[in-house]
């Protein structure tokens, strides 16, 4: 059925927004883990 | 949390996937969409979600704003009792039973009622001091991203269904989209806002935003739209294996959400302790410049 591509769509769309979203935190975390770093350096 | 974390982040995964197995080979198909109303068990716990993340966030916000003066935190603590009460009572008196929208059952009322004081106590209790304000903010930034699944998802199955994407002018739809609008300004003002003021206005911001949530929750209920009337608790059937199915996967979302908002507070606590620690090491720098200008001088 050619409905099913918009379910395969919706699907793939929302782990797409989540997937997105885990990658900023884990380069934010990323980004503060190397302050961190340079602080401890200081 | 080092240790606990990827465990609960597998069992979340392994949770997703079972129940992502169900929606799309256990449920039964709908008669009259097809396959294509499966999108269900995307959107609305999605939607639930986002709508309990904001619902927090809400609740952290209106205890940040009353938590610098002990005689507005007094009057907030028993003016959210009072709502508990009075709102348990009300919803079992036949004339506000009578205000309900057909459908909707008083004792669901009640229940999302005493919610309110349930949320506050916990979250005060468990979030003390600033941490009621990274709370907030964890939650707002969660709940957008649940919402802009609502937002994007809708669509995608409003096309097939409806013939269009978009329904220009219904309230549902319209109030979902300032709902996201809201929250994004929210966080927006956070990230860009260096006032010292900026934790107060965003919690200012965040209760008024938060009165958009049951515009959006109701509006199917109270008024005709060409989003679909509530299935649940609305008057509507629905199958029971669908509902098992859809409680399911908004336990799953929920789970998932949970660990989301733990590895973003954390980034949160994180992110002030970096910068408590450049502010300090700014202090410490200018303090030290502070003190060698009078001995410039004087040795001129």
């Amino acid at each position: 059925m050619n409905a099913v591509k918009f379910l395969i769509a919706a699907y793939i769309a929302t782990w797409v927004i989540h997937g997105t979203y885990l990658a900023t935190l884990v380069s934010r975390f990323r980004g503060l883990k190397r302050q961190m770093k340079e602080l401890g350096k200081k | 949390m080092k240790r606990i974390f990827p465990i609960l982040a597998v069992l979340s995964a392994a949770f997703l996937a079972y129940a992502t197995y169900r929606n799309l080979a256990v449920a039964p198909t709908d008669e009259l969409q097809g396959d294509v109303y499966r999108i269900i068990y995307y959107h609305v716990p999605s939607a639930w979600t986002a709508f309990l993340l904001f619902f927090i966030n809400f609740i952290a916000s209106i205890e940040y704003l009353v938590s610098e003066k002990p005689s507005a935190k007094a009057a907030a603590r028993w003016i959210v009792i009072a709502i508990g009460v009075v709102g348990v009572i009300a919803s079992f008196l036949p004339q506000v039973q009578a205000m309900l929208p057909t459908g909707m059952r008083p004792s669901a009322v009640a229940t999302t009622v005493i919610m309110i004081p349930a949320f506050y106590f916990l979250i005060g209790w468990l979030f003390p001091g600033q941490r009621l304000d990274v709370l907030a903010v964890t939650s707002a930034e969660v709940g957008v991203v649940f919402c802009t699944i609502v937002l994007v998802t809708g669509p995608i199955w409003a096309r097939p269904v409806w013939g269009i994407w978009w329904a220009p002018g219904d309230i549902r739809l319209t109030s979902t989209l300032v709902l996201w609008l809201i929250y994004v300004s929210y966080l927006v003002l956070r990230r860009f806002s260096s006032s010292a003021q900026t934790q107060m206005l965003a919690a200012a911001l965040a209760v008024f935003g938060a009165l958009d949530v049951p515009l959006v929750y109701f509006s199917i209920w109270f008024f005709r739209t060409q989003h679909p009337q509530p299935v649940i608790g609305g008057g509507g059937s629905m199958d029971p294996r669908m509902l098992d199915t859809l409680l399911m996967s908004w336990m799953a979302f929920l789970f998932f959400a949970f660990l989301v908002c733990w590895a973003r507070f954390r980034l949160e606590v994180m992110k002030r302790d970096v910068e408590e620690a450049h502010a300090m090491e700014s202090l410490v720098g200018a303090g030290a410049g502070k003190a060698s200008v009078p001995l410039t001088r004087s040795s001129r």
